[in-house]
């Protein structure tokens, strides 16, 4: 375009004006191009390098958690030790704990290892205990309480392996590293050695990771990510239920029904600073308002939905005043042309041409609710709070639950190295929620918006 | 809108009511008793028909201020706590309405100092020496003077020439005080320099003095040499990792999950583990109590039941899970028991 502009104009010059030659000052300013050029590729450079090693950090570190060593053998439910009346009186079963079911799966296990003719030095049922997750009795309980009329048969049950050895499999323990550990000795990785090779002991994927709920911190092995990951979706379902319906009203009535004055403008102004507002003051106005004020439960999603509904709203309004903004007013004036009311013409011919941009933004603001850490540690749902399913929908906003981010910290910060890997396992699992999440929102963009 | 507004604030306030019957036991507080609170309530969850137990952290002190902000379903249950109620606390939830409290002591948890795995070994630990290194000011030839040691050789020959870098939990950790009373304070007797606090201490009593002098001795030096740690211990064994001459305070449960990283101190001579802490040789260690509240008993249904098997001997005793994880047994467990049992509350 430079080049039309000077060309008309071109004024017989001497010859060091020649445009052939470049002039001292030319060359600088090429030079200095240049050199952005180079600026700005590094900087594309760096950005990118930081991306690949996160990604390499987080898949090379969680991609373990999704799979979990497994020991498969015979368990004789002995009537002697599980029901010694022998009535089959559920009340009597029950009384049996944990406990009492923990012996008997080691000393199964111990016959296993003696019917394979694997050699070690252990021969007690107790040495069994640094093999076997101390989730094992809890399953064998539930089994036996789920069918009574079991006791006395053998079963063959598919226990989880402690963290220990699951680690020894995955590399992440070694017999380095045990040498002054107390719960394991290299007798058992002998063992674990003896019993992978006659195929007892496996690992395998591990769906519970996905599904399961949180466990305490002596079996790492049997923690998942399910139970907190329902307490994310309800409070999801709740800042999608109250976000989308406020926030496209206040829009639609600020951008198209409202004089333009002074309380408007402030409004305008107040809710473009609460988009930028820490999400911790969030935190701390919901544990005020929500919990200490309106006693609503500690803990619960829909008190965290509460809270990062604020938080998701200035989002949600600001996205659905650009796209009712980008709507032509041509089409406005169109419709009132006919005879349609202010209302019609909104609601039947600006809405839905401004929806896609609204559904783009609402999907990108609950992305961002659903990696949201920090207001949740102050309405209580990090510690062990994701242990028990929901009852059912309502249940599910009350109970205290905890979300897939906070899950994610509180394992981050437990002593069990092997909850380490779980974190990062989490990590990948709430990635492909957030990366499904603004995937859908780029295809209703690509599909639906319309420009002009 | 306003009227969309009123109709979510009414969805809102049905869900509330719908809340009202809780059915499993709430409980919060120290951070230093949530694991062990948590394998309770995983074991509790698994062997009762009750739904497992809710446990967050956060602190004693933040556990013990909600737990005294009254009585109702609301409120939580049973507060954790790595030190002994205080008097301001007790005040303040008889204020609240919260007057019959239960207190359970659990057990004993030791404090042990580790570095790296593959840096400088330190075994010959004395209070004295934390306090040397640590401390504002030290006695230098009968004087207090501002401390400059550098290395741990500077005042004991026996501990390696290495620099001093220690990372100490932070002022709102309950362990930051069993550090400052238990190593500190012994520390400052032991190189006198307690005593020539209390002689310049000025107080109404002797009793106000020696409170004067103790606080002196828990000055901690501000030059950088001695690192606060306001998060958990993952965040202390994170800088002895970068650190190789570095050395933390941990709780003995953490470091023997984590033996493959950290290498631990002995102190006065003796090597931390549960059972020189059960004998008292290892002189760091502290109690750890949960508090229950009397008045939800029968309310909440599970809660008694609870609190007695935290306390059985299958959980807390020398061979339960909790000693497993690094919990210390009560030698008195038996009594505990029996006080759970008759649900006596604190005079």
């Amino acid at each position: 375009m430079s080049d039309a502009t000077v060309f008309p104009e071109k004024k017989p010059q001497g010859p060091k004006g020649s445009l052939l030659v470049q002039d001292a000052r030319t060359k600088r300013r090429n030079a200095a191009e240049s050199r952005f050029k180079v600026y700005g590729m590094l900087a594309v450079a760096t950005g990118l390098c930081f991306l690949v090693m996160l990604l390499w950090a987080i898949i090379s570190n969680g991609t373990q958690a999704f799979s979990q060593t497994f020991v498969t053998f015979e368990v004789e439910l002995l009537e002697s030790k599980l029901d010694k009346k022998g009535a089959r009186n559920i009340d009597d079963i029950k009384k049996v704990s944990t406990f009492g079911y923990t012996p008997l799966i080691q000393n199964s296990l111990l016959k296993e290892v003696e019917a394979r003719g694997i050699d070690t030095p252990l021969s007690k049922g107790k040495d069994m205990k640094a093999i076997l997750s101390a989730s094992a009795a809890a399953q064998l309980r539930d089994f036996v309480i789920a069918n009574p009329d079991k006791i006395g048969t053998t079963h063959e049950f598919r226990f989880l392996a402690s963290s220990r050895v699951d680690g020894y499999l995955k590399g992440r323990v070694t017999r380095d590293s045990i040498a002054r550990d107390k719960n394991i000795k290299a007798a058992h990785l002998d063992l674990v050695d003896g019993l992978k090779e006659a195929g007892v002991l496996k690992k395998t994927f591990n769906w519970s990771f996905v599904t399961g709920s949180d466990a305490s911190d002596t079996r790492p092995e049997a923690a998942g990510m399910g139970v907190s990951m329902l307490g994310s979706l309800f409070m999801m379902l709740v800042v999608l239920g109250l976000s989308l319906p406020i926030g496209v009203a206040a829009s639609i009535y600020l951008e198209e029904f409202a004089p333009q004055n002074r309380w408007t403008d402030l409004i305008e102004v107040n809710i473009s600073n609460l988009a930028a507002v820490p999400s911790i003051v969030f935190g701390i106005l919901g544990l005020a308002v929500f919990i200490q004020f309106a006693h609503l439960p500690q803990s619960a999603p829909l008190v965290g939905g509460l809270v990062l509904t604020l938080m998701t709203l200035p989002t949600i309004i600001i996205a659905t005043r650009a796209s009712l903004k980008s709507v032509p007013p041509s089409i406005r004036d169109a419709a009132l042309g006919v005879g349609a009311s202010k209302m019609q013409s909104v609601f039947h011919h600006v809405l839905p041409l401004a929806a896609p941009g609204i559904l783009t933004g609402t999907i990108i603001g609950l992305a961002q609710a659903l990696g949201e850490t920090a207001p949740l540690l102050l309405i209580g749902m990090v510690g062990f709070i994701a242990s028990n399913y929901p009852e059912g929908v309502m249940d599910g906003f009350v109970a205290p639950n905890s979300a897939m981010p906070a899950q994610i910290y509180e394992w981050a910060k437990r002593a069990d190295p092997a909850f380490y890997e779980r974190a990062w396992g989490g990590i990948i699992i709430l990635l492909v929620f957030l990366i499904t999440m603004n995937i859908i929102a780029i295809l209703l963009r690509r599909r639906f918006e319309r420009r002009w | 809108m306003s009227v969309k507004l009123t109709a979510s604030a009414l969805a809102i306030a049905a869900v509330a009511t719908t809340a009202a019957a809780r059915d499993q036991v709430q409980v919060a507080g120290s951070s230093t008793v949530l694991p062990y609170a948590s394998i309770v309530a995983e074991a509790f969850g698994e062997n009762f028909d009750f739904p497992t137990p809710v446990v967050e952290s956060g602190g004693s002190s933040a556990g013990l201020k909600r737990f005294c902000e009254g009585v109702g379903e609301n409120t939580i249950d049973v507060a954790n706590a790595s030190r002994k109620i205080k008097d301001k606390e007790i005040a303040a939830c008889a204020e609240a309405g919260v007057t019959d409290i239960i207190e359970v002591r659990i057990g004993y948890d030791g404090i042990v100092f580790a570095s790296q795995i593959n840096g400088p070994a330190y075994n010959a630990f004395e209070p004295a020496d934390i306090f040397n290194a640590l401390a504002a000011k030290v006695v230098v030839d009968g004087a207090l003077v501002e401390n400059t040691n550098k290395q741990w050789a500077d005042f004991n020959a026996d501990l390696p020439a290495s620099d001093i870098a220690a990372f100490i939990p932070g002022t709102k950790h309950g362990t930051r005080e069993v550090f400052e009373v238990k190593v500190m304070e012994a520390g400052c007797k032991a190189t006198g320099a307690y005593d020539i606090y209390l002689a310049n201490a000025t107080g109404d009593s002797e009793k106000a003095k020696k409170k004067a002098a103790s606080k002196a001795c828990y000055e901690v030096r501000t030059d950088g040499v001695s690192v606060d740690i306001d998060g958990d211990y993952t965040e202390t064994l994170a800088r002895i990792d970068a650190n190789p001459n570095g050395i933390g305070v941990f709780g003995l449960a953490f470091y023997e999950n984590n033996t493959d990283k950290l290498k631990v101190a002995t102190m006065s001579d003796v090597a931390p583990s549960t059972e020189t802490i059960a004998t008292g040789e290892y002189p760091v260690s502290r109690p750890l109590f949960f508090y229950v509240k009397k008045a939800h008993i029968g309310v909440i249904p599970g809660l008694k039941d609870y609190a007695e098997f935290f306390v059985s001997d299958e959980i807390a005793g020398a061979d339960g899970p909790l000693s497993e994880y690094g919990l210390v047994a009560d030698p008195e467990l038996a009594a505990t028991q029996a006080a759970v049992a008759a649900e006596e509350t604190m005079k």
